[in-house]
């Protein structure tokens, strides 16, 4: 038997956080799962040495009106609800409506030795870290585009590493114009500045891209272009990001449509946060990249919507709008330069999970194709990293999502009948 | 700081606080999580639990994700590097 929620609600960070609770505030039964052991998401993530923010704390609180379901990973949809993996079994759980708010992955892009341990993400470093990978003392570079290398950047230094600069693709001219822009935006403005303090010192240089990882069995340094000429900088981590991807693949299994912005897909949905699946909303980075104040307003709206309040959600419209805004703003000032887009040469692994190169990819205008003459996508990363940086590097889009949504053990999908026995998602897992 | 847990990461004993990561207690014994298709060494990628460079055996069981898995006292864990 499925167990039966009149609000299920994926994805507990802060768009989940805030979903749960304006739905639990009108009475409705309201279940929150996560395939992380904690709530918090990306931006809340635990830090086992810093305190939460008080306005996580404040919506960790309210999960007390919630069912709270740590470490359950949707893995697939069922005619009765969705098939949740957990580390013990697997459960079947169904809903009446159901808020998506999965979130953002970073945009991760190929260059040469970018396969090295030392490197990573730059939200992943920030992530490994918080969760108590040693940094003290460690020497890292910080590279990529975006205000999330600042956030990056402190929460390594933070931790005791030794941050040796940050290097933003974005050219100084364009990061000054967005800089001016902050003066309409003063609680932006005040973040930027307090990040800024955190990191006195750092040196922060526009214009530059990481354009080679060296190293043998692990990294030992990195080759930075800039506007000066070329650089080796020797280093222990590189964290490097390129912003930010909507995680939309559970939206597309459940049949809900997308909307391209650019080369990735978000999830479509309407003034209320309905997608175009009756019972299904999306909120959050999902439905386009808009970071924390906007997940936190439209998670409330969702869940408003969600137990039936359209009026309370339609309240929020406008504070939203403003809120989205300003993630517009990033948009447009923090656009790549197509340098970065010819960083891989032929020899550089895409796909990492099959260790396929871009020269092996050649000819290829589609996925599927790509997929069935050299396996590029068929890993246990179901070509979420591939797929994404090759839409990116505009070879051809990802392909849509197939169950399971990640490798889930036979067990779970023992109760699963539409899966066929051949798919390769089995593998890797 | 916060009560420590004991892991043993290839046999290794490491410390690491409460509420960290697998991943963070191998990272004090080593940087080769597993091997790609091609044998060449990997380590954790994404930090997030999307890209599954930093898959290992815990306590038996294979292929899990290093970044995912909350340290447990008396971990057993074993990498492919
Ligand atoms: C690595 C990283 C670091 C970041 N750091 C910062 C920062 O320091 N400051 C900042 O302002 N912004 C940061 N961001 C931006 C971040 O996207 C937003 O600030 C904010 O966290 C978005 O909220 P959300 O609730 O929409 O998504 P998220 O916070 O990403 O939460 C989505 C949640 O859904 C869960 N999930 C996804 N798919 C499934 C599934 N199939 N089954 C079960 N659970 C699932 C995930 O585990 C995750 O916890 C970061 C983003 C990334 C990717
Ligand atoms: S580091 Fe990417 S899945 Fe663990």
């Amino acid at each position: 038997m499925a167990k039966r929620f009149d609000v299920l609600v994926v994805g507990a960070g802060p768009t989940g956080l805030a979903a749960a609770q304006a739905a639990a505030s009108h009475g409705a039964q309201v279940g929150l799962l996560d395939a992380q052991a904690r709530p918090g998401g990306q931006v809340w993530r635990h830090d086992v040495r810093h305190q939460a923010p008080r306005a996580a704390r404040e919506a960790f609180a309210t999960l007390d009106n919630v069912t709270w379901l740590a470490q359950h990973s949707v893995v697939a949809n069922e005619p009765q609800g969705l098939r949740v993996e957990t580390p013990g079994g697997s459960e079947l759980l169904g809903y009446n409506a159901l808020i998506l708010a999965t979130g953002a992955r970073e945009r991760l892009l190929p260059f040469p030795g970018w396969t090295l341990p030392g490197v990573c993400g730059a939200g992943g470093a920030q992530a490994l870290t918080k969760q108590g990978w040693p940094v003290a003392g460690k020497r890292v570079v910080v590279a990529g585009s975006g205000p999330l290398l600042l956030a990056a950047a402190a929460t390594l230094r933070a931790h005791g590493a030794r941050v040796l600069g940050i290097y933003e693709q974005a050219s100084a001219a364009t990061v000054r114009r967005f800089a001016s822009q902050l003066l309409h935006w003063p609680a932006r403005a005040a973040q930027a500045a307090a990040l800024r303090a955190r990191l006195a010192g750092v040196p922060y240089r526009c214009g530059s891209v990481v354009q080679r990882a060296h190293g043998e069995a692990q990294l030992q340094g990195v080759e930075v272009d800039g506007p000066r000429g070329t650089q080796r900088i020797d280093c222990d981590l590189l964290a490097v990001g390129y912003g930010l991807v909507p995680q939309v693949e559970l939206a597309a299994l459940l049949g809900c449509a997308l909307q391209q912005t650019g080369k990735h897909p978000r999830v479509r949905v309407d003034g209320l946060l309905r997608t175009s699946v009756p019972g299904i909303f999306a909120a959050g980075e999902i439905t386009g990249i808009g970071g924390l104040a906007v997940a936190r307003i439209e998670g409330t709206m969702a869940g408003h919507a969600a137990a039936g309040f359209d009026q309370e959600a339609h309240a929020l419209r406008a504070q939203r709008d403003k809120a989205r805004g300003f993630a517009a703003l990033l948009d447009t000032h923090f656009a790549l330069d197509p340098r970065i887009h010819r960083l891989a040469d032929a020899r550089t692994i895409v796909c990492r999970c099959e260790d396929i190169t871009l020269g092996e990819l050649d000819g290829f205008g589609d996925a599927r194709d790509a997929k069935l003459a050299t396996r590029c996508g068929m890993g246990a990363c179901q070509g979420r990293l591939c797929g994404s940086a090759l839409a990116e590097l505009g070879r051809f889009p990802r392909s849509g999502s197939r169950p399971p949504l990640f490798p889930a053990r036979l067990a779970t999908l023992a109760g699963h009948t539409s899966l066929s026995p051949s798919d390769d998602a089995y593998r890797g897992s | 700081m916060s009560r420590l847990l004991r892991l043993s990461v290839n046999g290794q004993s490491v410390d690491v606080p409460a509420g960290a990561s697998v991943a963070a207690a191998i990272a004090q014994a080593t940087l080769h999580f597993r091997r790609s298709v091609r044998g060449t060494p990997r380590a954790p990628l994404c930090g997030m639990g999307v890209c599954f460079e930093c898959r290992v055996r815990v306590d038996g069981v294979a292929h899990v994700r290093a970044c995912m898995t909350p340290a447990v006292e008396g971990m057993q864990v074993y990498t492919d590097g």
